[in-house]
């Protein structure tokens, strides 16, 4: 990782309108690329209660902040599964991993999209959260984007939230 | 090169399957796939077990790809091995850096089996 002076370092303005399309197609490309599946529209209201896997990968720099993606077990285990090329059944923690992975390829993808912006930003190497009782607090001065997509019939929620 | 030894370094062992399945997919006929988590880890599987081509992605723990790169360019025995990086990072200014390290390619995730393909053979002169 290249390490870089904070004197040196650009802090990207937030903006809304122009990063939520840019998410949401980061987040497409993955899926497309990697899982050979294409996302869906889904409700906003979905049970946020349906997502009990939760990935984060921290962005450090020009973009300063958290992206995260949150589904089920089952959707978790089917990611996994489209990843490898193999049945579900034989997907174990595999899923945890696989979830990390494209939390990470999602963030990677965003900031590349950002121009002059990703070569300031470090992302952290992803952490995954089991379960659903957890709080999060927003950032002090926070902006979040967030983005619900549904994958094969489950939603997905994909955040990035970011320090101003 | 008939057969191909290859190393896969990535904290991932999703990413570490995938890469090797890119690889196969690519028609390289690999005699072994060795697998590490780290640079650090995957130095001490080079001690002892010579290979032909490594993939490793950058941002790991414990050692990540750039500093794995400039260790084995201190290894007289390893550093004509061809390094290509895979790596999420949407910077240039890491690709560069394992580029002047010594790395002869690198591949962007997410990545197609046709990038790979891409991407290998021709740091491995096929």
């Amino acid at each position: 990782m290249t390490p870089f002076s904070e004197s040196s370092i650009a802090i990207a303005v937030f903006d809304r309108t122009a990063w939520t399309p840019l998410l949401e197609l980061s987040a497409r490309e993955v899926f497309d690329i990697m899982l050979s599946t294409k996302l869906q529209a889904f409700d906003k209201s979905a049970d946020l209660n349906d997502g009990e896997f939760t990935a984060l990968v921290g962005l450090a720099g020009s973009l300063c902040g958290v992206l995260s993606i949150r589904c089920n077990d089952q959707a978790a285990r089917t990611m996994a599964s489209k990843m490898l090329g193999m049945p579900e059944e034989d997907v174990d923690n595999d899923s945890w991993d696989a979830l990390g992975e494209i939390a990470n390829m999602i963030a990677g993808n965003f900031k590349g999209k950002l121009s002059g912006v990703g070569n300031q930003c470090m992302l952290s190497v992803p952490t995954i959260i089991v379960g659903t009782d957890y709080e999060t607090r927003s950032l002090r001065g926070g902006n979040m984007i967030e983005v619900v997509f549904g994958f094969e019939g489950k939603p997905l929620w994909v955040s990035l939230e970011l320090h101003e | 090169m008939s057969q191909i030894r290859a190393l896969i370094v990535d904290d991932s062992s999703v990413m570490r399957k995938i890469v090797e399945r890119s690889l196969r997919q690519a028609g390289l006929d690999l005699s072994s796939v060795m697998e590490a988590g780290n640079g650090a880890e995957a130095l001490g599987i080079l001690d002892a077990n010579p290979v032909d081509l490594i993939l490793s992605d950058i941002n790991m723990p414990v050692m990540d790809g750039l500093e794995f790169v400039r260790q084995l360019q201190t290894v007289e025995k390893l550093r004509g091995v061809p390094v290509v990086m895979i790596t999420t990072e949407g910077s240039e200014s890491n690709v560069v850096q394992a580029l002047s390290l010594g790395a002869k390619g690198y591949i962007r995730k997410p990545f197609t089996p046709d990038q790979v393909k891409e991407h290998v053979l021709p740091v491995l002169g096929l």
